[in-house]
């Protein structure tokens, strides 16, 4: 259990740095040419009055692993969900900014849209439909594909303990495999950029590590693009090319992961390693951060 | 014994048609979660569209069925996009009120055009006594049997292996998941409802050949209700297995008890699946562990 992060209370933890500053505008080094995915400044609203998302930028350079880091309620979700378009089911809205993919301005387009053109979704939570079988859970992620064939061999080839469940109600497999099967459905619409929400959340750390695995083959051997959101930081960095750190809607800090693993306040707060590389207890952490904050 | 043999293949008859028209209420309520208090009122309008092509604009069986097919369509999406769609967050008990509404709309218009008499309708199929096990029974008994279940066994099909049924599934299951890979919900709701007003459609032309064109067929409509709390609001199977009880019940308690009973006889059924089994004898259990 050493490299569980310390426990951080919902927006307790602040950081302040150098590059935050610049963070509000574009992200360097991850906009221009070879951009897949741009958020460009969104302002996010919940029932009209909510603001959840405060100018929140960033980019996914095509091919590579983001992650994307930042304590519970930060609104790394609420990212997601904009991406692929599912905030007007939540009553959410992005009142400013804009999202741009494959060149294309996606902001306000309609979510199956989005999944045509190459964006595709997990979810937090997995929400496999639990009332079909694997195999038509998988249709069901075929449903805008169109070599459909080929693309289950695929996700059968990719993972196969889904093969071996196939006509299995998808409600009963345990959760390992319905995250699995959760990444395979999204894979069946033929992604250029999966998003994937906490894809370790409740999974013992043995199947957190085959997650992030699978997430890096991926990555290596298809050049599938991946945008992951993260509690599990230190495991999300290890895969990832590059790293965000959002904190109350926006990106405070952004860095090549092997970087950003090595900074000293997100060693401290995401990863749970104090500066003298002791483990501090969260009261510590607590009474440190106090001290740093900024706002 | 040649009783028995002709209550059987009357109530199968009977029970067929009442799966049809549930069908289409389970597939509503499945997909979209509405209480659809108008199912009996679309297999009016679908017995009256069909009468209206084939016996006043003396269309052809086959071209008459299918202005009826295309008119139940167009219905079906219009009072989504129209009277549901707006609904839409509203509380159970409000779009409930709108189906009703509805209900009541549709039998008015029903009224307005063609008056209270009942019309009748030329034979679709041949009505030759046939003798069965020492029964005699009309041949169209046993065409509606036999449409009847073509079409519940293609709709079967259709909801279990075709792309489309597949997403209509997945949006039952979770909406916004079937969002996440591209499924349309908007879509969905449309074609459930086109969905269910052509299977209404089929029970009335079905019904009004073994009846009348008349405004009770709204009566056998309300007899939904027994069916798809037998059935369990959202199994397809129940609702077929539903719907076949039922009609077989009202049938032999016609025909060996009393014909006033038979006509409450599916309600007290009813009474009693809610007090014994509430999810219906076929109902989904929620799968907890998602
Ligand atoms: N549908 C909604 N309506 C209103 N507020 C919402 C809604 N969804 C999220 N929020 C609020 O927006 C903020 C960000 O939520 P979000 O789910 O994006 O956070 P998160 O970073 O994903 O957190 P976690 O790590 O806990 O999943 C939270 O304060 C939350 O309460
Ligand atoms: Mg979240």
């Amino acid at each position: 259990m050493t490299n569980e992060p310390t426990p951080v209370a919902a927006g307790d933890a602040h950081l302040r740095s150098a590059e935050s500053a610049a963070a509000g505008s574009s992200p360097a080094g991850t906009t221009g040419p070879g951009t897949l995915l741009t958020i460009d400044n969104i302002e996010v609203i919940y029932d009209e009055v909510i603001l959840v998302l405060r100018g929140m930028s960033l980019g996914v350079a095509e091919g590579k692993i983001v992650a994307l880091l930042g304590s519970n309620g930060a609104g790394k979700s609420t990212t997601l969900k904009a991406v692929s378009g599912l905030l007007p089911s939540e009553q959410g809205e992005i009142a400013s900014g804009r999202i741009t993919f494959a060149g294309e301005d996606i902001t306000r387009l309609d979510p199956a849209d989005r999944v045509r053109r190459g964006l595709s979704l997990c979810m937090e939570g997995r929400h496999i439909f639990g009332h079909l079988t694997v195999a038509e859970n998988l249709q069901a992620g075929g449903y805008t594909a169109s070599a459909k064939e080929d693309r289950l061999d695929f996700v059968y080839e990719f993972f196969p303990k889904l093969a071996d469940m196939r006509s299995r109600t998808a409600g009963f497999l345990s959760g390992g495999e319905q995250q699995m099967l959760a990444i395979g459905r999204a894979l069946m619409a033929n992604p250029k950029l999966l998003m994937l929400d906490e894809p370790s959340l409740g999974l013992a750390p043995l199947l957190v590590e085959e997650i992030f695995s699978t997430i890096a083959r991926l990555n290596a051997e298809t050049g599938l693009t991946v945008l992951v959101v993260e509690q599990n930081a230190q495991t999300a960095l290890s895969v990832a090319h590059h790293g965000y750190i959002m904190e109350r809607g926006r990106i405070m800090l952004d860095d090549e992961a092997g970087a950003l693993s090595q900074n000293p306040d997100v060693k401290e707060f995401y990863l749970g390693i104090g500066a003298g590389d002791k483990k501090k207890s969260y009261r510590d952490v607590k009474h440190y951060k106090r001290r740093k904050r900024w706002l | 014994m040649s009783t028995f043999v002709s209550l059987f293949i009357y109530g199968l008859s009977e029970g067929a048609i009442l799966a049809l028209a549930a069908l289409g209420f389970v597939l509503i309520y499945k997909a979209t979660g509405v209480i659809n208090f108008a199912q009996g009122e679309f297999l009016l309008i679908g017995a009256y569209t069909f009468y209206t092509a084939f016996v006043i604009l003396r269309l052809p069986i086959v071209v008459a069925a299918l202005v009826g097919v295309v008119a139940a369509v167009i219905i079906g999406v219009l009072v989504e996009r129209f009277i549901l769609r707006p609904m839409v967050g509203q509380s159970h008990i409000s779009i409930i009120m709108v189906t009703i509404g509805l209900a009541g709309l549709l039998s008015a218009l029903v009224q307005m055009f063609f008056g209270t008499q009942p019309r009748s309708m030329p034979p679709l199929f041949p009505r030759n006594q046939l003798e069965i096990l020492g029964a005699h029974i009309p041949a169209n008994r046993l065409w509606v049997l036999l449409v009847a279940g073509i079409v519940l066994t293609l709709l079967t099909l259709f909801f279990q292996r075709s792309k489309h049924g597949i997403a209509m599934r997945a949006v039952a299951d979770d909406q916004q998941a079937a969002m996440t890979v591209g499924i349309s919900v908007r879509r969905v709701f449309a074609l459930s409802w086109a969905l269910a007003a052509v299977s209404a459609l089929i029970a009335g032309i079905l019904l009004a050949d073994v009846t009348t064109v008349e405004m009770n067929l709204v009566n056998f409509g309300l007899l939904v209700f027994p069916v798809v709390i037998l059935g369990g609001l959202d199994s397809v199977p129940g609702t077929i297995v539903g719907g076949l009880t039922i009609g077989l019940i009202s049938q032999f308690v016609a025909g060996y008890l009393d014909p006033g009973l038979a006509e409450v006889a599916p309600y007290i059924v009813l009474v009693l699946i809610l007090l014994v089994r509430p999810y219906g004898v076929f109902g989904e259990k929620r799968i907890e562990r998602v």
